[in-house]
């Protein structure tokens, strides 16, 4: 691979995906590649830059795509954002909707389905709460594969230790060989469209609920600010936005401010704002410590 | 620090298990089966004990039962470690009163998020 066809592949995915490719990552990019180098007869990376350069493989251009994605996933990762979903968001949602009873939710970059799949585990452990309420979980990516992994919910024994307690795992899957499958119901909660980020997603509607974690800190900081930017059109004021643990919306957007004490959890500025008054207290951003009442 | 009784019958098992839970700043005893287990839990009774199944003497199983009767034996915080992994024996041990259960084979990521799980970190 020549400085040149590098350089040539760094636009590609920018453009494409989003992604930031420093210049130390030739590694990266030789482990990612040289598979579908051989697996496309091409054999040379060089070879597939040269098509990619020709326009003409759109299979290639998206094998190339999806082999840069990082997909790591994990059951209820980083805990606190499923604590703040059960603890913050519900508890403040059941009462905003309380007329309409409804809610959706969109995990942005749902890749192998982990997230969406523990937040339809924390809806099915709350639904006693929640009688009558219709809720709809939409996971969507840039990846296919990644989303047909996601759709089958066929899930590794390490891939099920990982996040995961013995007590959901015994609920929520069925034992199929030397893999775990998420029950029958529990896929049927969730509803998966392939989705790129740096394309319009207004056709989806508005959300109660987004989280949209650990995909942003690929982005260079134009490219999170501008999805930040749309996100906050796809959420009405009292909707939340969820990060990831490495991410933050400070110095990228206006349209969102962290709640004071949540982390990982934000909401649109005005609906801070007009919820605590001048001073924005922890206690009162949006009715915590209230509990999940009935 | 808190104790930790690692209790399996391979000594290679108790030897990886112990590097883990040491990264983890745990203090480790170790017992070859569940007889051996029960009389280390008499004498001190551990914070956490990570549990094999299939052992000589006493197994995982038995020993639980029995610990859980003891005075104090509710107080430890149990995470089976087994080879044993269909839905049929994860049922059994934690009816039989066990907190967490780690299907082999393990590594440190496993460890930690299970032993995070239940509270030990
Ligand atoms: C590290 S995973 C995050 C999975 C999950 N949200 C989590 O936090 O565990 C990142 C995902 O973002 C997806 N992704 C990358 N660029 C994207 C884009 N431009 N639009 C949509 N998804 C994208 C990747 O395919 C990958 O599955």
């Amino acid at each position: 691979m020549t400085p040149g066809e590098f350089e040539f592949l760094k636009t590609f995915l920018k453009t494409r995906s989003g992604l930031v490719l420093s210049s130390d990552k030739q590694y990266l990019v030789e482990s990612r590649l040289l598979p579908i180098a051989r697996s496309s007869k091409l054999e040379t990376l060089s070879a597939v830059i040269q098509t990619l350069q020709r326009g003409s493989n759109r299979t290639l251009e998206t094998d190339v795509i999806e082999a840069m994605t990082t997909n790591e996933s994990f059951f209820f990762r980083d805990k606190t954002p499923f604590d703040h979903f059960k603890e913050t968001m519900l508890p403040a949602l059941k009462e905003a909707r309380a007329s309409r009873r409804q809610l959706k939710i969109w995990c942005a970059a749902a890749s192998t389905g982990q997230e969406p799949y523990s937040l339809g585990i924390c809806l099915k452990e709350e639904a006693s709460k929640l009688p009558g309420w219709r809720t709809r979980i939409l996971g969507t990516d840039l990846s296919l594969e990644v989303l047909e992994k996601a759709k089958a919910g066929l899930y590794s024994q390490f891939e099920v230790q990982r996040g995961l307690p013995i007590q959901m795992l015994l609920k929520y899957f069925d034992q199929k060989g030397d893999m775990w499958q998420i029950t029958a119901e529990m896929r049927s909660m969730i509803e998966w469209k392939k989705l790129n980020l740096l394309e319009s997603f207004t056709h989806l509607g508005e959300f109660d609920i987004v989280f949209c974690r650990n995909v942003l800190i690929y982005f260079d900081q134009t490219t999170k600010s501008e999805i930040l930017g749309r996100l906050a059109k796809t959420l009405p004021d009292d909707g939340f936005l969820v990060l990831g643990a490495a991410e933050t919306v400070v110095g990228l957007t206006d349209a969102f401010k962290p709640v004071p004490g949540k982390r990982g959890l934000f909401q649109k500025k005005q609906a801070v704002q007009a919820g605590t008054g001048s001073a924005a207290g922890p206690r009162l951003a949006v009715g915590g410590g209230v509990g999940f009442r009935r | 620090m808190k104790q930790c009784l690692v209790v399996d019958d391979s000594s290679v098992i108790r030897k990886v298990a112990r590097r883990i839970l040491e990264d983890m700043n745990f203090e480790i005893t170790e017992a070859e089966d569940g007889q051996q287990a029960l009389d280390a839990c008499r004498s001190t009774m551990p914070d956490a004990i990570l549990l094999d199944w299939n052992m000589p003497v006493m197994d995982g199983l038995e020993f639980l039962t029995s610990l859980r009767a003891e005075d104090g034996g509710e107080s430890p915080v149990v995470v089976f470690c087994t080879t044993e992994n269909d839905v049929a024996h994860i049922a059994r041990a934690i009816r039989a009163g066990a907190n967490e259960y780690i299907m082999k084979p393990f590594d440190r990521e496993i460890v930690e998020a299970k032993f995070q799980e239940v509270g030990l970190i």
